[in-house]
């Protein structure tokens, strides 16, 4: 008997997998190319502060940052304390540092020098307005107080 | 001499993708995107006598002090953190004087004279949180910001943001930003 073969189903093609590597690749610049490793390990807890009139620092290179927070250590108290670079320090530390953190960017753009200070919201103003007076002593004047994005006024009342 | 060509085999390609990823994944891990924001400031330079030497009349200053409870007093007033910004805009805005030609102030002859001579003045007690410094600092960006938005709106029928940068100029002309942080004093305990 004469059949008619039917083909038993039209097959699916299988994916071809060729190109993924190039996807992959793609990613992977992309995060190569953003990327930035965390420069510093935080030694003391700091939790930003909310606000709205917040403005972006653009150049990261021509930042500073002063850490300040309780310490994480619990042996070492739990006064908030100033952190530099990789370590602890005192207020009069700041000064001869940030001089020396300016020294390192190129001549024409050290007038855009910006220092960031990110402290937590438990620390006591009279710690933070001793370093504004160092700062003010190296002629750092530009200063930021970092915070994290409120979404609304509203909501910045709200956490109080 | 039939051995001279030798088919080089062809290099499998197939964990190509493995190693990329795992590439990919080490970079996702360790890439921090924070973008470091914050409320910008610019520092009065260091001088040796701290006492200050300007002449500014007692009604052209606006005067914030926050204790080390976090109490404000806003020109010898109570005030909490919620009226900072409308007193804050009512001063700046008062044009008592009549010169300013973009304000709308009320005009008190006890307040401001205009915005160019207005001073806020942020006095802090070495107790106060930084938490509300910087709340009472943001409202008081946040007066001149709505001020220069409000001008902005009514002049060019555009966002502050928007504007080019002479025309900013042009707003902050009339709304210039003068905020002192005092240095840390001992107020009531």
């Amino acid at each position: 008997m004469a059949t008619i073969k039917k083909k038993k189903k039209a097959e699916v093609p299988p994916l071809s997998t060729a190109s993924l590597p190039d996807i992959v690749f793609m990613l992977l610049f992309f995060f190569m190319v953003t990327t930035t490793m965390r420069e510093v390990t935080l030694l003391v807890k700091v939790k930003k502060p909310l606000a709205t009139e917040i403005q972006k620092l653009e150049r990261k290179d021509l930042t500073t940052y002063i850490y300040v927070g309780a310490p994480k250590s619990a042996s070492l108290g739990t006064e908030p304390r100033i952190q530099l670079a990789d370590q602890l320090a005192s207020v009069g530390d700041v000064q001869q540092w940030v001089i020396l953190q300016r020294e390192s960017i190129n001549e024409a753009e050290r007038t855009k020098f910006t220092v960031s200070i990110k402290a937590d919201v438990d620390a006591k103003m009279g710690l933070i307005s001793d370093i504004k007076q160092e700062l003010r002593k190296a002629q750092a004047l530009k200063l930021s107080y970092s915070a994290n994005p409120a979404a609304s006024v509203e909501d910045l009342f709200k956490s109080y | 001499m039939a051995s001279r060509k030798r088919a080089v085999p062809e290099i499998n390609a197939g964990s190509m993708a493995d190693i990329a990823f795992l590439l990919l994944i080490f970079f996702l891990v360790t890439t921090t995107m924070d973008v470091d924001k914050g409320l910008l400031v610019k520092l009065p330079p260091w001088t040796e006598d701290t006492g200050e030497q300007q002449d500014i009349k007692e009604k052209n200053i606006f005067v914030v002090l926050v204790n080390a409870q976090n109490q404000l007093l806003v020109e010898d007033e109570y005030a909490s953190l919620e009226d900072v910004r409308r007193l804050a805009k009512e001063f700046i805005d008062n044009n008592g004087d009549g010169t300013c030609e973009g304000c709308r102030g009320l005009r008190d002859p006890n307040s401001s004279d205009n915005p160019r001579k207005a001073v806020i003045s942020l006095q802090n007690d070495r107790g106060t949180s930084y938490k509300t410094f910087v709340a009472v600092r943001n409202e008081l960006l946040g007066a001149y910001s709505e001020l220069r938005e409000d001008l902005s709106q009514r002049r060019f029928g555009r966002s502050y943001d928007d504007l080019s940068e002479s025309d900013k100029e042009a707003v902050n002309e009339i709304y210039p930003q003068f905020i002192s942080e005092a240095e840390p004093v001992k107020i009531g305990g």
